[in-house]
């Protein structure tokens, strides 16, 4: 018998106790522990463009963002309804190349191009996805990996929407700030309203269907409706960042099927800690600007983010978020068992 | 004839991808995107062995077979064994790790057109009016020739039976004494070094490039899944079939759908029934 033995033990602040009901709105200071952590991120997020030197690094922050709304994206249907996308890729191009197509054979400004494309597209891939809504864990990752690959050898062989070289003469958005906060504001609108979403009814009906699936069924819910939902949800979100995308590169094409845009936000979810949807946000934030700065490197940063990747879903499965959650609302000492 | 011909050294061909695959799967229920990435790498060793250490044409096949054993060995034994049994995590650590052995590959310089692996036996002959070089009929023998190894392996040899325990149900056999974790360990050494077989018999035909790791994870992943995941007797026919398809295609319609009926033959099956053709799987656990 080992005789002193230690233990970790958690417990809640104080004022995370007391901040958890409605009393918290009797006191500022409870206020404040609430509101801090989500008016910095608001904030920073809002003023992130303004503090950065030089159009390019104000681009990574754009390209960051439409990553995030992916992530958010996965994050969602990953933990929250228990369907693994491993196809982002597919969201983004289907809304990429219906923002192309309004755009160019119809004419219409960005400012319509982007809502149309991205309820469109939802509903596309929605539809296309719905044969495979039953299949379970690893069997509806593969399928969903396969979709945006089925995609590009098609557009490929087929040489419709041009072919391998894509679709160019997009329109680009008014100017470089209108860009900056629509893209910064919509990744804001989404990852709150996910947040909220999740916290409604439906959202109860969603982590139902993730943990318990046979018990909404008992419930006389259909299970592949709900799923649906989901999936047009996260859709609308890889659609409207590929539309994004398309009028910010004013050009459309098949590198939008291409993985990168499955892995680094599932990289980024990872990282940032999954199920807690603004953790994809913070691994983006993270993982975009660092595989900006290995540019020079060429494929090299593939495989550096690839083994943080490795590394992270070993060793560390919590991810930074739920790290610094932890953090904030426990404080750890060591007691004697 | 023509037709019979090349789509049975396609089959042969696509079998020798996905055995190893299907091998770590059964055993081990690691579905192991790295697969792809560990063909390349077996082919760069063996590129690497001959051209820059000068070595024997057959010693190098042996040592690049050996290596790509123990790195797939080392893979799972040092980062895949942590997370067994969480599919999701194992699927994008498998991945990831291809990636990164992939894109490392690209990075180190293996790009282009200039490497190539030397046939076993240069020239060409004739069967029944249709030219076909001895590299291809090699591969056929070579491909008949591990499939009958494989049957006899894993039914005369104690690793191999245990490996089929393990592949049948694996608190039986954890209680008849075989160490699980080391079995899944040795099924993925088996698997790479598969990988490294279908490597070096399919590369001599033609450049290695770092794509042909992405398209190989994908044949593999789909002979499989139309065979049903686990099944060996399922990838070995379900190999025939999408070999097949995909010569019907090329001749039919042409050579860009060569990929899209791999990719369909996956979607479809997994739709209309995803324990494949031979697959165990019980219904609950595929879909609701």
């Amino acid at each position: 018998m080992i005789k002193d033995q230690r233990r970790k033990e958690r417990i809640d602040r104080g004022i995370k106790v007391r901040s958890d009901g409605i009393y918290a709105m009797m006191s500022w200071r409870e206020l404040t522990y609430l509101v801090i952590p989500r008016l910095v991120l608001i904030i920073g997020m809002l003023i992130l463009p303004l503090v950065l030197p030089g159009m390019y690094w104000q681009r990574v922050i754009t390209i960051t963002c439409i990553y995030a709304l992916l992530a958010i994206s996965f994050d969602f249907l990953a933990h929250f309804v228990g369907l693994v996308c491993l196809g982002g890729a597919f969201f983004v191009g289907t809304g990429g190349y219906l923002t192309a197509i309004l755009n160019t054979s119809l004419g219409l400004p960005p400012l319509l191009t982007i809502p149309l494309a991205t309820l469109l597209g939802a509903s596309l891939c929605t539809l296309l996805l719905l044969p495979c809504l039953p299949l379970r864990g690893v069997f509806f990752a593969i399928v969903s990996l396969m979709y945006p690959l089925f995609a590009m050898r098609v557009i490929e062989a087929l040489d419709i929407l041009g072919g391998t070289d894509g679709i160019i003469g997009i329109d680009s958005f008014a100017n470089r700030w209108v860009e900056q906060y629509m893209v910064i504001g919509i990744t804001l609108l989404f990852l709150f309203g996910v947040r909220r979403l999740v916290n409604m009814d439906i959202g109860l009906v969603f982590r139902g269907v993730k943990d318990n699936d046979q018990a909404i069924r008992a419930s006389g819910m259909n299970i592949t409706i709900f799923k649906a939902i989901a999936v047009f949800i996260a859709a609308a979100m890889g659609c409207m960042s590929g539309a994004c995308l398309v009028h910010i590169y004013m050009w459309s094409g098949i590198s939008q099927f291409a993985l990168d845009f499955s892995i680094l936000p599932i990289a980024a979810t990872v990282i940032g800690g999954g199920g807690t949807l603004v953790g994809p946000l913070i691994g983006c934030l993270i993982l975009v600007p660092i595989s900006e700065l290995l540019r020079d490197f060429g494929t090299l940063r593939i495989v550096f983010y690839s083994l943080i990747l490795v590394g992270f879903i070993v060793f560390r499965s919590e991810g930074v978020m739920v790290y610094g959650q932890r953090k904030y609302h426990q404080f750890e000492r060591w007691t004697r068992i | 004839m023509q037709i019979l011909i090349y789509g049975t050294i396609n089959s042969v061909a696509l079998a020798l991808f996905a055995l190893g695959f299907a091998m770590v799967y059964g055993v081990s229920r690691l579905p192991n995107f790295a697969h792809g990435a560990l063909y390349v790498l077996s082919g760069f060793i063996t590129w690497t062995l001959i051209n820059s250490l000068g070595l024997n044409y057959l010693i190098s096949i042996v040592l690049a077979m050996i290596a790509t054993g123990i790195i797939g060995a080392l893979i799972y034994q040092f980062v895949l064994i942590r997370i067994r049994g969480m599919e999701i995590s194992e699927i994008m650590a498998s991945y990831a790790m291809g990636l990164a052995i992939l894109e490392g590959l690209r990075w180190g310089g293996f790009k282009g057109m200039t490497y190539t692996l030397p046939a076993f036996i240069e020239g060409s002959t004739s069967i029944a009016g249709v030219s076909v070089d001895y590299q291809r009929l090699l591969v056929v023998g070579i491909g008949a020739a591990v499939v009958a190894l494989l049957w006899l392996f894993t039914r005369y040899t104690r690793i191999g039976l245990a490996l089929r325990g393990m592949a049948q149900d694996e608190r039986a056999a954890m209680m008849l004494g075989i160490d699980s974790d080391l079995m899944a360990v040795v099924a993925m050494g088996f698997g790479s070094m598969l990988a490294a077989l279908a490597a070096i018999c399919l590369l001599p035909l033609g450049n290695i490039v770092v794509e042909a790791g992405y398209n190989v994870l994908i044949l593999a992943i789909a002979v499989c899944i139309v065979g049903g995941l686990g099944s060996w007797v399922g990838a070995v026919l379900s190999a025939f079939l999408i070999g097949f398809a995909q010569i019907l295609t090329v001749v039919y319609l042409g050579a860009h759908f060569q990929m899209v009926v791999a990719l369909l033959a996956i979607i479809l099956t997994l739709i209309l029934k995803p324990s494949g053709l031979f697959g165990r799987q019980k219904e609950l656990e595929e879909r609701v």
